[in-house]
């Protein structure tokens, strides 16, 4: 579904560099830890949600298990780091590798489910890890986790403070949306999206269905597994709760709510959840004094129905149609949807 | 039209998983009346802003609910009294849904709205999260979680303190009565969590400086329904008495089990049972049981020279009268962290570090509803064994031991 928008925003070289710039100069601007931290953890769920978007918006493929992989990011800065003491570069690499090498393991086997199937038994992973960091004993600390993990610093440079951190991982997000930019628009892009429209056909056309969705899952492993790292750094506290089902609910969510198969739905559904999270954690004890986070539910529920209803391929194809308005809307057909319009048919 | 079907049916299982998340955590919330925080603006002092994250919703929210009530209570009292010293409170409740990260960004809100202190929060993981940005910012925070490592070591923790008690206090309170009562030779079992984990180090550390010998150690799971095996081997060992770290329902279970097989050697539980809930599911065998306690559970018992039974008995009247039920030692830990701080703020002003400062070196003697508190550079908890009562169980319900 994004592949007009890339071409209309090729033409537009300086756009894009200059929303950087600014975006960048916001945390200067507005000199509040607050904002900063908020940005920091869109950041954060950016990364892991733009590896589910490859999985989920272009190989058509669900993980509810990606809590799991995050939490393995997590514990492998949080473990190597207090435990083994290695300096927290390498620590952070190897966040990234121990998530890619279990998606590895288990991903031939559970990517043979299909859909809810598959829904299902990622879930079960997601939980199974879960629960290890609860029983692990030593190792992880059970429930009471691991506290005291040093700063993230290489040679002279120690991100120690909010607006290092921002800097950090919005490099990070940037590197990945270049990466993912480019991705999508190569050969393995073009066969994601074959697997998506029909595995069937893209297999006829002799894509090698199997290998090319494993390659997805680990891709999107390595990725949460990286912002797993950093949350660690950041933090300096792991325990099991973070990582939990509710997390990989949560980034299905995210994903979701951004667009499945556009370019900027993660970042838009990570940032527009987190917002409003926030938003609501604020204005509803305004309303209803001591009120807690049962009542965001409620709006988080309303706000996903209506998306259903009015824009069932998430907020990324607004964003579409706003950046070229010069242009003739693009039909659904032109915008990637096959069956034309099938939004509204299901209502 | 397939694929239609297919992101339709994912969106609507996520919102379904998330609902049923949602029912899970939050159902034990209870609707509170609206005591406003800001409702004596008319007083002339510029208002003193305070801040709490408390797990109100998500997995302990049965923690959080009494200690947001607790607080809601607490605040409208203060201000309708004249706040302090002139200045009305105002206090900002902000829910971090049982979650680490939630409490990272609340507890950081918080510091940009300049509040003078932070409360919370109710468990033991989100206090862990944000102990390190108070220390950054310099904000003296008040947990109301009960792990020791939240203020310990107190070098790396200067502005942060707790009022629930440690395990510490409690294996304290029961070696004692070992002592006093000639028992040298005891089995420990306790649930494999962090709780009975808690409970086992402390109390294997504690018993080999007391000189008491632990003839058998055995451990249980929360979900277990029988532990007669666990016990066989209890009655083997020629224990002098039992010593069991658990909470319900496996707390009950045990007991149970344990009068079910004419096991006549006194059976100690620590204070994870400390609820009505325990009484009711054991059916008759907690008969007898001995147990540490805070002294909110035996308020009317106490003698009237202890100096808590006025704090306590004003607590449970003020809370009957507003929520028409009694108060747990969840909303006791509230209460204790806001008073605290209260204390501090009427005596050093509104000054960070110098809360900070009066909380550590001026805390002594501070009669509250967990115990009485002495904070020393040393000491961030302040609680001594005798914040805990002995008490036994007779005709299903406490009853005061000493």
């Amino acid at each position: 579904m994004g592949r007009n928008k890339i071409f209309t925003k090729i033409k537009k070289p300086f756009l894009w560099p200059a929303c950087v710039v600014l975006f960048m100069a916001l945390p200067l601007v507005v000199d509040s830890n607050y904002i900063t931290s908020v940005l920091i953890v869109i950041g954060l769920y950016t990364i892991i949600v733009q590896g589910l978007g490859i999985l989920m918006g272009y190989a058509g493929q669900v993980s509810f298990g990606h809590g799991g992989f995050f939490g393995l990011g997590g514990y492998a800065v949080a473990v190597l780091t207090t435990r083994y003491d290695w300096p927290p570069v390498l620590a952070l690499l190897a966040a990234i590798a121990l998530p890619g090498l279990v998606a590895a393991g288990i991903g031939r086997p559970a990517l043979k489910l299909r859909e809810f199937y598959l829904a299902l038994g990622t879930m079960g992973f997601g939980i199974l890890i879960h629960t290890m960091f609860n029983e692990a004993g030593k190792l992880t600390g059970g429930p009471s986790g691991i506290a005291g993990i040093p700063y993230l610093s290489t040679g002279g440079l120690v991100f120690d403070s909010d607006i290092k951190f921002f800097y950090l991982v919005w490099a990070v997000v940037l590197l990945v949306l270049f990466g993912i930019n480019n991705l999508i628009r190569s050969r393995v892009g073009r066969a994601l999206r074959a697997i998506r429209e029909s595995e069937h056909a893209a297999e006829t056309a002799g894509i090698d269905t199997g290998k090319l969705k494993l390659k997805a899952f680990i891709f999107s492993a390595l990725l949460a597994g990286l912002a797993g790292g950093l949350y660690a750094f950041y933090v300096t506290f792991v325990s099991p709760a973070p990582f939990g089902f509710n997390a990989s609910v949560q980034f299905v969510l995210m994903a979701v709510v951004g667009g499945l198969g556009t370019f900027f739905g993660p970042l838009l559904g990570a940032t527009l959840v987190v917002l409003l999270g926030e938003f609501l954690r604020w204005a509803i004890p305004l309303v209803i004094p001591g009120a807690g986070g049962e009542y965001e539910i409620v709006f988080f529920g309303l706000i996903l129905v209506l998306l259903m209803i009015y824009r069932p391929e998430g907020l990324g194809t607004l964003g579409k149609i706003l950046t070229s308005p010069g242009k003739k809307k693009p039909g659904a057909a032109e915008a990637g949807i096959p069956g034309g319009g099938r939004g509204y048919e299901v209502n | 039209m397939h694929k239609s079907l297919r992101i339709t049916g994912l969106t609507l299982l996520t919102t379904l998983l998330l609902i049923i998340g949602a029912l899970a955590g939050g159902c034990a919330s209870s609707q509170n009346n609206s005591g406003s925080a800001g409702q004596a603006k008319e007083q002339a002092g510029e208002p003193y802003q305070l801040g709490a994250v408390i797990d109100i919703s998500g997995n302990s929210s049965s923690l959080g609910v009494p200690e947001r009530d607790t607080l809601l209570m607490l605040v409208e009292k203060l201000n309708r009294a004249g706040g302090i010293n002139g200045h009305p409170v105002e206090l900002t409740i902000l829910d971090n849904k049982s979650e680490e990260t939630e409490a990272v960004l609340a507890v950081k809100k918080l510091i940009e709205k300049d509040v003078l202190a932070v409360l919370g929060c109710s468990s033991s993981g989100p206090s862990m999260a944000m102990v390190n940005i108070v220390q950054n910012a310099k904000v003296p925070m008040v947990s109301m979680a009960a792990a020791s490592s939240i203020v310990e070591p107190v070098s790396e923790r200067q502005w942060v303190f707790k009022t629930a008690q440690s395990d510490i206090v409690t294996v304290k309170k029961i070696i004692t009565y070992l002592k006093a009562q000639g028992l040298t030779r005891v089995a420990f079992l306790s649930m494999n969590n962090t709780y009975g984990d808690g409970g086992k180090a402390a109390f294997t550390a504690a018993a080999e400086e007391n000189g008491i010998e632990i003839v058998v150690e055995e451990k249980f799971e929360a979900s277990d329904k029988d532990m007669t095996p666990q016990l066989t081997k209890v009655k083997a060992s020629g224990a002098q008495a039992a010593v069991v770290w658990a909470i319900p329902p496996s707390a009950s279970i045990i007991t149970k089990n344990f009068r079910d097989m004419g096991l006549s050697i006194p059976l100690i539980h620590s204070h994870g049972v400390g609820n009505q809930k325990f009484i009711e599911l054991a059916q008759g065998a907690a008969e007898g049981v001995i147990l540490p306690i805070g002294k909110l559970a035996v308020a009317s018992q106490i003698p009237d020279s202890d100096p808590q039974k006025k704090v306590l008995e004003s607590y449970i009247a003020d809370y009957q009268a507003k929520y028409n039920t009694l108060p747990n030692s969840f909303g006791g830990y509230a209460w204790d962290a806001f008073n605290l701080v209260v204390a501090a703020i009427e005596k050093a002003g509104p000054d960070r570090a110098a809360i900070r400062d009066e909380l550590e070196k001026n805390t002594s003697g501070f009669v509250g509803i967990s115990g009485v508190f002495n904070m020393s550079p040393a000491d961030h908890n302040g609680l001594g064994v005798d914040s805990m009562v002995l008490v036994e169980v007779k005709d299903g319900k406490w009853q005061l031991l000493e």
